[in-house]
């Protein structure tokens, strides 16, 4: 047997190890918070689909625009409408990988996600940083990050009186069971 | 070796991204496919002068202020139709989200007003299908005007009772434009035989046109069915432009009407638009929210 059979075979069984150590979150939560002149604008989404492989890092997660909530039914009507287009740009994706992580390790590990974030229909190149603790068979990751408005070619409209921030505050918090 | 390494290393990242593009496949199939309901198929409640399939959220009250000057035709003399107001002031609330009631008063004879609106369906689209919204609408009116003691003999006072019942159908066919049929059926309690019917049909058309994300055009149409041969009276039209900043909608109108309430602008609009008798009026909303909606 030749080193490059070895190799194969160590990666193939590298690639079995990682699919084994899979995990999915289908109620994340995404949250978003923007100072205001007159009204701080604060909503939440807690239908957030994920999926983590913990062997290889990778981590995708696909946000519904519709299921945010608001305070108000109005500013959930504007922010569908004029600012995401939800009709045009429906959901918000990540697709990447977490880095600088040991699973299995315990307590809380800093990491970076590194990958692409989709909004409003623009795909960024972007690096989050972030934690992620693995308890009890479960891994948490939390993050949170500043989203400038403009980078995504979300559009404040004008004559809107109630402005939203042009840069707003993300939270993510996902808790990954097993698959 | 050197390029083992290298095809190797560029093997694996082309890997790892065609195991993130798995993933996220992985993922987009295990999510159940959901409804989409249409929203904001019109910016108001009211179209311009007559209502939209727009009913208010639970919990919202929405204070209208509707504002028509006199005829544009009226020349120099009355400032071109500002110098004479017709109002109604109104309140809308949501009791659910299908659900809306409403009351006004309007200065044209006197009258008081009230509604319900009953959202049947919601145009949808994934799970559910829906081509479009469908509102039932019933509404009385109560006429103050004339008073007691000026009122013809034999007038009473449930003479002074009308109602409204309508069948509104809308589609949101594009995020920038929607349509809107509306049946209508009124009935007055008291007419002039000779001219008028107690029952008047009508079918309404009506739309919208985005023209920003914040301004719109409208414009509605009133039909009468079987009018009598001598009816003075003419079928209702009206253009607008919608503006939307924040918790306001101001309506900017131009119409043949001064009436509010559906009597008034479907039975008995006495302007004709291509004579000139256009006022020019708007309407302006506020929206309230009681309580944090979950």
């Amino acid at each position: 047997m030749n080193k490059t059979t070895l190799l194969i075979i160590a990666g193939i069984g590298l690639g079995v190890s990682l699919h084994a150590q899979k995990f999915s979150s289908e109620k994340g939560q995404i949250s978003f918070y923007s100072d205001a002149a007159i009204e701080d604008i604060e909503a939440v989404n807690n239908m957030v689909g994920s999926l983590f492989n913990a062997g290889s890092g990778d981590l995708v997660y696909i946000v519904k625009i519709k299921d945010f909530k608001f305070a108000k039914s109005l500013m959930r009507e504007h922010f569908n409408e004029k600012y995401m287009e939800i009709e045009k740009f429906p959901k918000s994706t990540f697709q990447g990988k977490l880095v600088g992580f040991k699973a299995g390790n315990p307590g809380e590990q800093k990491v970076k996600a590194v990958g692409k974030l989709s909004i409003h229909g623009v795909t960024k190149d972007v690096e989050i940083p972030g934690t992620i603790e693995f308890t009890g068979g479960k891994a948490v990751v939390k993050s949170k990050f500043m989203v400038k408005l403009v980078d995504y070619s979300i559009t404040i409209p004008q004559l809107v009186w109630q402005n939203i921030a042009e840069e707003i505050e993300v939270r993510v918090e996902f808790t990954y069971k097993p698959i | 070796m050197k390029k083992l390494v290298l095809s190797l290393s560029v093997l694996m990242f082309a890997l790892s991204v065609a195991a993130q593009d798995d993933l996220m496949k992985e993922l987009e199939q295990s999510q159940q496919s959901d409804t989409d309901y249409a929203f904001q198929t019109f910016k108001g409640t009211r179209l311009v002068n007559g209502h939209t399939v727009e009913t208010k959220p639970k919990s919202t009250l929405e204070f209208i202020f509707a504002h028509r000057f006199g005829p544009i035709n009226g020349g120099a003399y009355e400032m071109f139709g500002l110098d004479q107001a017709y109002v109604r002031y109104g309140l809308d609330y949501g009791i659910t989200d299908n659900l809306s009631v409403s009351i006004g008063r309007n200065s044209v004879d006197k009258t008081s007003d009230g509604y319900f609106k009953y959202k049947v369906m919601r145009q949808s689209k994934g799970s559910r299908n829906m081509p479009f919204t469908m509102v039932l609408l019933g509404g009385a009116a109560y006429q103050f005007s004339p008073k007691k003691n000026a009122a013809p003999d034999g007038f009473e006072n449930i003479d002074r009772l009308s109602y409204v019942g309508q069948l509104l159908i809308a589609r949101k066919i594009t995020p920038g434009l929607s349509l809107q049929l509306m049946p209508t059926l009124v009935h007055r309690n008291a007419v002039t035989q000779l001219i008028e019917k107690n029952d008047q049909l009508a079918l309404g058309v009506g739309g919208r046109i985005k023209v920003t994300k914040s301004v719109a055009f409208t414009s509605e149409y009133y039909y009468r069915l079987d009018v009598p041969e001598n009816s003075p009276y003419n079928n209702t039209f009206g253009i607008g432009v919608d503006i939307e900043t924040g918790g306001h909608v101001f309506q900017l109108v131009f119409t043949n009407t001064r009436g509010l309430t559906e009597r008034a602008f479907i039975t008995q609009t006495d302007g004709d638009f291509a004579d000139g008798d256009i006022h020019f009026g708007f309407n302006v909303t506020r929206t309230f929210q009681f309580g944090q909606k979950k």
